[in-house]
């Protein structure tokens, strides 16, 4: 199981913050997972789509698209930040 | 990248960060940073303050969301860059979340040195690289509704003209 956690802007489109999901077979990049997630559809097609300005962490470490991804991680999906 | 790592020697890199509700004391910050460390000789400090007006509306109040865990990670991260250009003989961020309003202190970044200019430019460092680096999110509720505040381009351009930070 991988957990998925959404911020800010992204939660409230998606109506989640967090979820556990098994990681799906084939899926071991970010970008990769990114893709699949935007299948789901409606605010997923929306809000993952390549053209969205998102960011992301792997284990607490902000990773790239082609950031390796494994059983037991915790993802975020998030806008960019603004705080200060 | 690897998790990161300090060579704690005693006194010699204390840094605190915290990420909090409620409100903080500069002056009790700064004096509690200044006792106990006669080699401290500059002390810079930074305060971010909510202000009234954003993107030309009126801000009735705002509040702050984070990622638990990784906000800390960020920062002490951030810390550890400064570190690794400027004397820094301690560090301190404090970072509210929550719902703040005008006139709210929202952040504190405060960096002692044996000297002033290694402590002014490590604290805008910091503060620079906060502002693009950790995960916190403002969302305003202003007269027309609420909103998510956008990031800044200016704030990427402040951060990025202190060059690449190679990770620890």
């Amino acid at each position: 199981m991988i957990t998925l956690l959404y911020f800010a802007r992204l939660r409230e489109a998606l109506g989640t913050g967090r979820e556990e999901l098994a990681l799906p077979s084939g899926i071991n990049t970010l970008g990769a997972l990114r893709d699949h997630l935007s299948k789901r559809g409606d605010a997923w097609a929306r809000e993952m789509a390549d053209g969205r300005n998102l960011r992301a962490a792997v284990n607490q470490d902000v990773a790239a698209a082609d950031t390796p991804i494994k059983d037991g991680d915790e993802i975020a999906f998030f806008p960019p930040v603004t705080g200060g | 990248m690897k998790s990161l790592s300090f060579h704690r020697l005693p006194g010699a890199d204390a840094m605190s960060v915290r990420v909090q509700e409620q409100d903080f004391d500069v002056s009790a910050e700064l004096a509690l940073m200044r006792i106990g460390n006669p080699k401290i000789g500059a002390i810079a400090s930074f305060v971010g303050v909510v202000r009234d007006i954003n993107e030309g509306d009126s801000v009735a109040t705002m509040t702050l969301e984070h990622y638990p865990g990784m906000t800390e990670k960020a920062i002490t991260e951030i810390i550890g860059q400064a570190r690794g250009r400027w004397e820094v003989l301690d560090a301190l961020v404090i970072h509210r979340v929550g719902t703040l309003k005008p006139t709210d202190q929202i952040v504190l970044v405060i960096v002692a040195s044996t000297h002033r200019g290694d402590a002014f430019a490590a604290c805008e460092f910091i503060m620079d690289y906060l502002k693009t680096q950790a995960p916190f999110w403002k969302k305003e509720i202003t007269p027309q509704g609420a909103r998510w505040v956008d990031a800044r381009v200016t704030d990427s351009r402040a951060a990025e003209r202190w060059g690449s930070i190679e990770k620890s």
